[in-house]
């Protein structure tokens, strides 16, 4: 009775916590966004660009018309000025830009990113959701396997290390910790150079072969081949100094009181690790981990890049190339978005291993 | 009171004085680079152009080729001026015979074959007709033709020559006589290029100069537009460091001002900060900055800017915040507030310089990033549009497929200063980290 009592409450507790959450969330994320849009219009380039379209678009229309094929030239630019000035009436462009952003606002707020310029996605939609939508499982996929494979990693080694603190060993990776300093895609260029130019073994950059295979298995483990690079990139780049810190923290946390008593307890090793020092830092090691991941979003742009991987960095990129606009806002909107999905989980997380947040003893 | 004798500690550290000499070493490149090559100077030379016509295309470092036990050629430039000319007049003209004489000794065939020619003020173009003559004595007519004022021919593309040697020209008359398209061996000896140039006004200048463009040059080699690397790898020096130390300033002196302000006035003024503190959290920096190169300008002075802008509020409040805290309370702050210490002069002087010192390392390990930051911006093309930098020098090799080309050099000299830079700045950085922070100093 008291148990479910318990649960109840927690569950209760974490419901109305999750909902504050969210609510600060969305009012951060909305600010978030009209920075962006503020920053996207500064100068009204974004309009000035819209203004050029819309005009060469009803030109054009009215151009190639056959009914107005014989009508005298003031006659027609008279025409082109009436439907441009009935367009800029429809999307509002006469009204102030405080207004309109708002209008804006609340279309990014529902991902509607409108249409890309010049770009398209592989199936021809030129809307920018679909786009975007397109490209992020690539990138999911690739910073997802790196980061969880550089997480567990590095805990798990700085543990072993923190247990024999000032051997070669940990000297070494305490040597080796300044090679973070360099970004993943650094990395990445040597691997290319090493491993697909001096050494053929491994593809130079790309997700699948060209064409890609039929067989689900063979397109899976293709896949993989191709990711062998990007993700020994970034475990280069971030491997030392994840251990290095962790290493610091497990042994600051290793010579509090309360694990000193189980020591002279006799605990065994594996038993002290597990519930003495694991259990109480894991709140923090989640954050650590969430916060590294928000940092990683940035650095993906260039790692993808340099690596041909079809992902949202690429996209960016390509973007960049082709000046297109929406593509690029919408970029940067659908990494404002991620990024709040990690600070969420990051928050859920915390709430569920922090039972101080669970009881409300705040 | 410890701050001396903890930077002395830094003795202690090897890796500390390596970072040291590394920053050392970087920071006087800086500086010789910025007087060497004035700033005008150096941005003149990175728009490329005329000046570099006689570097060789994507030629390799010298000490590169040599170290393998390479004899690839350097550039050779033989000009009239050092030639014994002959002169014989005729009526209305002069008919010159000029011999540009090449030792040619190196191990591999030139790049490129070109004469450039300098024939200003002629009212009638004077006519040349060429001679190839190698050691063994075998004699190769080039051709011949008019001579504009400021006139190039291009030996290596002669399609006729071409064809007729069976090889490339500049490979073809250097070659030992029984060559074949794939197997052809330098013929090593003097060489003439033979000039007979009929000129129709006496008075008149004409020079010629035959150039034999290397496959290697200098210390850094050159690029697809022939212009020497050696610029931009110098320039980069004091372009990152400036980037990086300023970006690292500007970022953390705002962030721990803020920090100080809202844990001293605390209410809706922290409140508000760290508000805004969780606002700058999602947003993308890289992507923003990206937003803001392709939509402005790719100013590299805009791109600091907007790097301190949004580094203001950057997650590092949260920390200073909780370094600050403490403080507050503190006596000797009270006892500033009853000598009637005004709040400005509480946070500047009271309050940061306390917590200055544990930032130190901190701040030593973000140059790096920042330095990075900005090679990243190039590399995607976002570089600078009138600075030489590391990242751009990058961004060319890629965007020429250089590793493709296995033109190795180009990505490895400018990735090995950004190496050299990261590493300096963070071996420092870990070093001062264990001194200034005594938690860690016992471990």
């Amino acid at each position: 009775m008291s148990v479910a009592g318990g649960m109840q409450r927690d569950i209760r507790r974490l419901g109305l916590f999750t909902g504050k959450r969210l609510l600060a969330l969305f009012l951060t994320i909305l600010v978030g966004v009209y920075l962006t849009i503020l920053i996207a219009n500064m100068g009204g380039r974004v309009d000035d660009l819209r203004m050029v379209q819309i005009q060469g678009q009803v030109s054009e229309m009215v151009r190639a018309d056959p009914s107005f094929q014989d009508m005298p030239s003031e006659e027609r630019n008279a025409l082109i000025q009436r439907q441009v000035d009935l367009e800029v009436e429809r999307l509002r462009l006469d009204q102030p830009f405080i207004l309109r952003s708002f209008d804006y606002l609340y279309r990014a707020m529902l991902l509607d990113l409108g249409r890309a310029e010049q770009m398209h996605s592989d199936s021809g939609s030129r809307q920018v959701y679909d786009i975007i939508v397109e490209r992020l499982p690539a990138t999911l996929l690739l910073f997802g396997t790196a980061n969880l494979l550089v997480f567990f990693f590095s805990v798990y080694i700085a543990l072993s290390l923190s247990r024999r603190y000032g051997s070669a060993m940990d000297r070494s990776v305490i040597a080796l910790a300044p090679s973070s300093a360099a970004p993943a895609w650094f990395y990445g260029i040597f691997l290319i150079l090493l491993f697909a130019f001096v050494m053929p073994i491994l593809p130079s950059g790309g997700m699948v072969q060209a064409p890609p295979p039929e067989n689900p298995l063979l397109y899976a483990l293709d896949v993989l081949r191709h990711m062998l690079l990007p993700v020994l990139a970034m475990f280069l780049s971030q491997i030392f100094i994840s251990i290095y810190s962790w290493r610091t923290f497990f042994l600051i946390h290793s010579s509090e009181d309360y694990v000193e008593m189980a020591r002279a307890k006799g605990l065994p090793d594996k038993l002290i690790e597990r519930r003495y020092i694991l259990r109480p830092t894991l709140s923090p090691i989640v954050t650590s981990f969430l916060l590294m991941l928000i940092g990683l979003w940035s650095g993906a742009i260039i790692l993808e890049q340099v690596f041909s991987w079809p992902g949202l960095g690429t996209l960016l990129f390509q973007a960049i190339g082709h000046r297109d606009t929406p593509v690029i806002i919408g970029s940067v909107v659908i990494f404002a978005y991620l990024l709040a999905l990690t600070v969420f989980l990051l928050d859920i997380l915390y709430a569920i291993l922090d039972p101080r947040i669970r009881i409300g003893g705040d | 009171m410890g701050r001396f004798s903890a930077l002395s500690e830094l003795r202690n550290y090897p890796s500390a004085i390596v970072g040291l000499g590394i920053i050392a070493f970087l920071v006087s490149l800086a500086v010789y680079t910025v007087i060497a090559i004035p700033y005008d100077d150096a941005l003149d030379k990175w728009r490329g152009g005329e000046q570099w016509r006689l570097y060789p295309v994507n030629a390799s470092p010298v000490w590169a080729d040599r170290l393998w036990g390479g004899r690839a050629p350097e550039t050779q430039v033989i000009s009239s001026r050092d030639a014994d000319i002959e002169r014989e007049s005729f009526e209305g003209g002069e008919r010159l015979s000029i011999p540009l004489r090449v030792d040619y000794q190196a191990g591999d065939f030139p790049s490129e074959m070109t004469v450039f020619f300098d024939a200003d003020g002629h009212e009638r173009e004077p006519f040349a007709r060429l001679v190839w003559r190698t050691p063994d004595g075998r004699e190769m007519p080039l051709g011949g033709s008019r001579i504009a004022s400021q006139d190039r021919r291009s030996i290596s593309q002669d399609r006729a020559l071409e064809q007729r040697l069976g090889l490339v020209p500049h490979i073809g008359l250097l070659a030992t006589p029984d060559s074949e398209a794939g197997a052809a061996r330098v013929q090593t000896g003097e060489y003439t290029l033979m000039l007979d140039v009929i000129v129709f006004q006496e008075d008149a200048d004409f020079q010629a100069e035959l150039v034999l463009f290397g496959r290697v040059h200098g210390l850094a080699g050159t690029d697809h537009q022939r212009r020497d690397l050696m610029v931009a790898l110098m320039w980069g020096t004091p372009v990152a460091l400036a980037f990086g130390l300023l970006a690292a300033v500007g970022t953390t002196i705002t962030t721990l001002v803020i920090a100080a302000t809202g844990v001293w006035f605390g209410g809706w003024v922290d409140a508000t900060i760290q508000r805004l503190t969780e606002v700058n959290m999602i947003l993308p920096l890289l992507p923003i900055l990206v937003m803001v190169g392709t939509l402005y300008s790719t100013s590299i002075w805009l791109m600091l800017g907007v790097v301190v802008a949004l580094g203001i509020f950057s997650a590092g409040i949260k920390m200073y915040r909780a370094m600050l805290l403490p403080l507050r309370q503190a006596p000797y702050i009270e006892a500033a507030q009853a000598y009637g210490a005004g709040n400005t002069r509480i946070i500047l002087r009271y309050m940061i310089p306390r917590i200055l010192p544990v930032l130190i390392p901190t701040f030593v390990t973000l140059i790096p990033t920042f330095v990075f930051l900005e090679a990243s911006l190039a590399v995607l093309g976002l570089g600078d549009p009138v600075l030489p930098t590391w990242g751009k020098v990058l961004n060319d090799a890629q965007s020429e497929s250089a590793l493709y080309s296995q033109y190795y050099y180009w990505v490895l000299s400018p990735a090995f200063l950004l190496m050299l830079t990261g590493l300096g700045f963070a071996m420092l950085g870990f070093a001062l980290d264990r001194i200034f922070n005594p938690r860690l100093r016992t471990l």
